[in-house]
């Protein structure tokens, strides 16, 4: 038995649950995770990414040398390189002299409109405040976004709008203290697996009633009353229908609605329309599952909501999540322990990443930037002459790439973020990649974005560098060091900082914003002296637990449920909204809906997952098709199949699985190999600009297994 | 609230405690709620009554049989990680039978089972003067090592049937029940359903059993492979298999 050198406490960098962690090390290596039984997130409980996932630390292909690329890439010609012949290893000077000499370049000749910056739902609250912040204060564009646009912008605009916050409002942990709660749109066992125990410890030991509302048969179907199988995309027909149940029968909690909320008048008139009947017959669903959950929910003492990017990831997210929340409004269910509107954040950090303002319409602390009072705060605390800060909002995630051409953006830092995989439509998405004048690249791997760069900065991984993450249920937990960076890589918050200095020289900027910071808690305390709900949130603070935001002051314990007594908006706000179907319904030629998501042992563009043993376990990507299809169409389980989209094609193997309902397929959207985004429309919500990752009509036809990227991969999974 | 799906067992986390019970251990008063095992209301008097099957944050079903205490009146020792309080019992921790007892345990379990992983155990070898030598016919068991999956390696011949890793794979975390018993007596083993390698089963490797096995019979694959002497880059080598090269369009 190996004695470890030591032993680290850290937070898990993988999905929004927030597990600590313990990394036992010997000579700089992990060899063993554990987690304390009384940690209060996860009680000791992990998933397979959380245990055995963090191996791509010390993969062969990490880039720890900073490399620029040996031929020079020209807009509208550039070139992906996976290859390291195809790169330079330069110094750390020269890399960050070159990168500051083009931004600057770019930025003196068209604007700050030209530049753009992908911060990261995986790096530290340092990171991401200081990302923005040189984007914001140095080159004073709001050009700066996350991959929360890709995820819940949906829910966050939806819940600013009836509510004025964005947050999931209860702790995770609470589910127990529900006696009927709804999951929909979120495969919570795969995606957020800890969570998902705390939910079948609720069923199974304390009595709750668990409703589920999916297009697949979910492995948390096994433990719920009630499963209803709805079409994508048909999420508002559904839960306004359950809203029209709910009124008719008298079941709404009238109290709340006249004391908390507004608008309830019209709301109820908007929904004449949306009958159970008219419910069924867009939804497939059966009238009388949507009455059963509609009782069932409503006459609960404490219900709760739990979602996922099924809401969101639609080109009408904002009202299929507002459809969700009028349900919460109607019974009540809000402001108590064990109720309550959460949505699940994917991210590790993606909570945090947003706090710190890491997107184009906020600062940080969620200040509009466009509205008065708020660039002045920042000013002062960023030593910025008056009036210097950008007022106008920036282009979002999936913006930023569709204006990359002449006159728009002409340069593009990509922090840790992987667009070639996780935007939509990956073809149109690589055309914009080319139209690209500069590209820099902070990551771990050079991955199918970093591929494009000019430049790429190997920055250290979650496991060498120091700071904080903020979880799902706004818990801010520290990340530290336990091993030293490999080769040349440094922290993020590093190389920003010293980036950061040189362009300021460059600029001859005589005040400078303040990029001296010897430790990451100084970031931190920075950062909450101007944003009230982190004014509590000091390292010392949270050595040992996290604390919830927010927290007010520095004697604040932190806030385990929101809107116990109001809303931060005043009212919570009823929006009448009506049934817009998807963009692409399925026809003769496109006869199936794809729907898209992801699975337990991967993670998103797979950068991490990839390069880790958990890529043995799960080697490749599996189209989900129902056996009354399969039998359809003549296709038999493990067999190759062409699946194509008016935008794309990519091949691959077919799992036969009642998992997935008729008329529906489901590819995750980890594997380049095949990369399911190829076939996604790049079609957004008009309001929170998220793209509709959830449906899209695709053909299947036989293929030959010889065209499969990776034929030796093979799937041996008995697995749900 | 209907209590539905498995036995309330809300009494066993003292949550549902209305009176208190009055009984003795070793001589001493103490005052439990209801509902408490004898092994917590030992530890309320500072006598910790020594476990190996036991885990706080796992069902105890009392199998491992060390932390059997003698209970006045009664025929048999009693598994304290097991038994409740009870008014006016008398409980005796260190009397010679309940230490003969744990001996005998001990000296059983190092007659059959690899133990040179489990330091706890081995204190209490050394605490209770258990002779390691006492059974020399008794048959050490020894049964394959299982390397069927790239996250962790499986050796039962140092398996002292706990049943920890069962309880966590089941109902206590993770509702994966993808391991149980089979075989009885000496021939008992954890075992996947018709011994199949662990990818195939409903195993999700969420490693939780790892977390709560007293001894090293689950091991991380990489812990295992730097127990034998294998360099960093050795065990790179064994556990990351190259990626094939992305082939592109362009």
């Amino acid at each position: 038995m190996p004695e470890p050198d030591r032993i680290v406490s850290t937070t898990c960098p993988y999905c929004g649950v927030g597990c600590n962690l313990e990394l036992h090390l010997k000579d700089d290596f992990v060899y063993r995770v554990t987690s304390p039984f009384d940690a209060v997130v996860n009680q000791g409980n992990l998933c397979v990414k959380g245990r055995f996932g963090y191996d791509f630390i010390y993969h062969p292909r990490r880039i720890t040398t900073p490399l620029i690329r040996k031929q020079a890439q020209a807009a509208g010609a550039r070139r992906q390189a996976f290859d390291l012949d195809e790169w330079q290893p330069v110094s750390w000077d020269e890399a960050l002299d070159l990168v500051a000499d083009r931004l600057v370049e770019i930025y003196r000749r068209d604007g700050p409109h030209a530049l753009a910056v992908y911060c990261c739902a995986k790096a530290t609250n340092e990171d991401n405040y200081l990302m923005q912040k040189m984007f914001r204060a140095v080159f004073r564009t709001n050009n700066v976004d996350h991959c929360t646009r890709l995820c819940h912008a949906g829910s966050v605009v939806a819940l600013q709008q009836a509510l004025g916050s964005s947050a999931m409002s209860n702790t995770a942990a609470e589910v127990i203290h529900s006696d009927c709660f709804i999951v929909t749109g979120s495969n919570t066992t795969e995606n957020h697996p800890i969570i998902s125990l705390q939910m079948k410890a609720a069923v199974q030991k304390h009595g709750a009633r668990l409703i589920v509302i999916d297009p697949r048969r979910l492995e948390l179907c096994d433990f719920a009353d009630l499963w209803l199988p709805l079409k994508p995309g048909t999420n508002v027909p559904l839960f306004s229908a359950m809203a029209h149940v709910i009124i008719n029968e008298g079941l709404v909690n009238q109290e709340f609605i006249d004391q908390r909320t507004e608008g309830f008048a019209e709301f109820k008139e908007s929904l004449q329309k949306f009958t159970p009947e008219y419910a069924e017959m867009v939804s497939g669903v059966s009238r009388d599952l949507i009455v059963q959950a509609a009782r069932m929910y409503a006459t609960a003492e404490r219900g709760a909501i739990y979602w996922g990017m099924g809401i969101s990831q639609l080109s009408h997210g904002t009202a299929s999540a507002l459809s969700l929340i009028h349900l919460a409004f109607l019974t009540g269910h809000i402001g108590r322990q064990g109720t309550g509107l959460n949505p699940l954040r994917g991210q590790n950090n993606v909570q945090g990443a947003s706090d710190m303002g890491a997107m184009p319409y906020h600062f940080p602390g969620y200040m509009l930037v466009d509205q008065p009072g708020n660039a002045e705060r920042w000013e002062a605390a960023w030593n910025i002459e008056a009036g210097g800060l950008n007022r106008k909002r920036g282009l979002t995630t999936t913006e930023i790439l569709s204006h990359a051409h002449p006159g728009g953006v002409r340069a593009l830092y990509i922090m840790g973020e992987n667009p070639m995989m996780s935007e939509p439509n990956l073809n149109r998405t690589r055309q914009h990649m080319q139209q690209l004048e500069f590209l820099v690249a902070q990551d771990l791997f050079i991955n199918e974005s970093g591929a494009f760069a000019d430049v790429f900065l190997p920055a250290a991984s979650w496991a060498e560098k120091e700071g904080t993450f903020t979880n799902t249920d706004r818990r801010v937990q520290r990340v530290r060091q336990a091993l030293s960076p490999r080769g040349g890589s440094r922290p993020d918050w590093q190389i920003i900082c010293d980036l950061a200095v040189r362009i300021e020289q460059r600029l001859g900027v005589t005040r400078s914003a303040f990029w001296d910071y010897q430790h990451p808690d100084q970031i931190l305390s920075e950062l909450s002296s101007v944003v009230p709900e982190y004014a509590g949130v000091k390292y010392p603070r949270i050595e040992k637990v996290g604390l919830q935001v927010p927290v007010w002051d520095d004697t604040h314990n932190g806030t385990p449920y929101l809107f116990g007594e109001s809303f931060p908006r005043g009212r919570g706000k009823f929006h009448p909204l009506d049934y817009v179907p998807v963009v692409e319904m399925p026809d003769d030629e496109y006869p199936f809906i794809l729907t898209t998501g992801r699975v337990l042992e991967h993670w998103h563009g797979g950068t991490m997952t990839r390069h880790s043993q958990l890529n043995t376990l799960y080697p490749e990507a599996r189209l989900e098709i129902n056996p009354v299809d399969a039998e359809l169409m003549g296709v038999v389980d493990g067999q190759t199949l062409r699946v194509s989209s008016r935008r794309g094609s990519l091949v691959l193997r077919a799992s036969v699985t009642n998992k997935i309902t008729a008329g529906v397929v489901f590819i995750p959207f980890h594997f380049a190999e095949a990369a399911a985004n190829l076939l996604t429309i790049d079609e957004l919500d008009p309001q929170a600009k998220i793209p509709e990752f959830k449906a899209c009509a695709v053909q299947i036809h036989a293929a030959d297994e010889a065209e499969l990227v990776d034929p030796q991969a093979k799937l041996e999974r008995g697995r749900y | 609230m209907p209590q539905r799906g498995f036995p309330d067992t809300a009494f066993l986390n003292g949550a549902r405690m209305s009176n208190l019970i009055n009984l003795t251990i070793d001589g001493q008063p103490v005052t439990s709620p209801n509902g408490t095992t004898l092994l917590e209301a030992a530890r309320q008097i500072g006598e910790v009554i020594p476990t190996i099957c036991y885990h706080e944050h796992c069902t105890a079903n009392g199998l491992c049989r060390l932390c059997v205490v003698e209970v006045e009146g009664a025929r048999v020792l009693a598994p304290a990680c097991v038994t409740p309080v009870a008014e006016g019992q008398n409980v005796k921790t260190r009397s010679e039978r309940v230490l003969r007892s744990r001996r005998v345990i001990l000296e059983m379990l190092h007659s059959t089972v690899d133990l040179s992983e489990a330091p706890e155990i081995m204190e209490f070898i050394q605490e209770y003067q258990a002779q390691p030598d006492r059974f020399p016919g008794a048959e050490p068991r020894s049964v394959p090592f299982l390397d069927d999956n790239p996250m962790f390696v499986r050796d039962y011949s140092q398996c002292v049937l706990c049943w920890r890793c069962v309880q966590v794979c089941a109902d206590d975390a993770q509702y994966a029940f993808a391991i149980n018993f089979k075989g009885r007596g000496y021939e008992t083993q954890i075992a996947t359903f018709f011994d199949q390698p662990l990818p195939a089963t409903s195993c999700v490797f969420c490693g939780q059993c790892i977390g709560v096995c007293p001894t090293g019979a689950l091991k991380p694959k990489r812990e295992w492979l730097l127990e034998q002497d294998l360099s960093l880059d050795e065990i790179l080598q064994m556990t990351q298999p190259e990626r094939k090269k992305r082939r592109r369009p362009d």
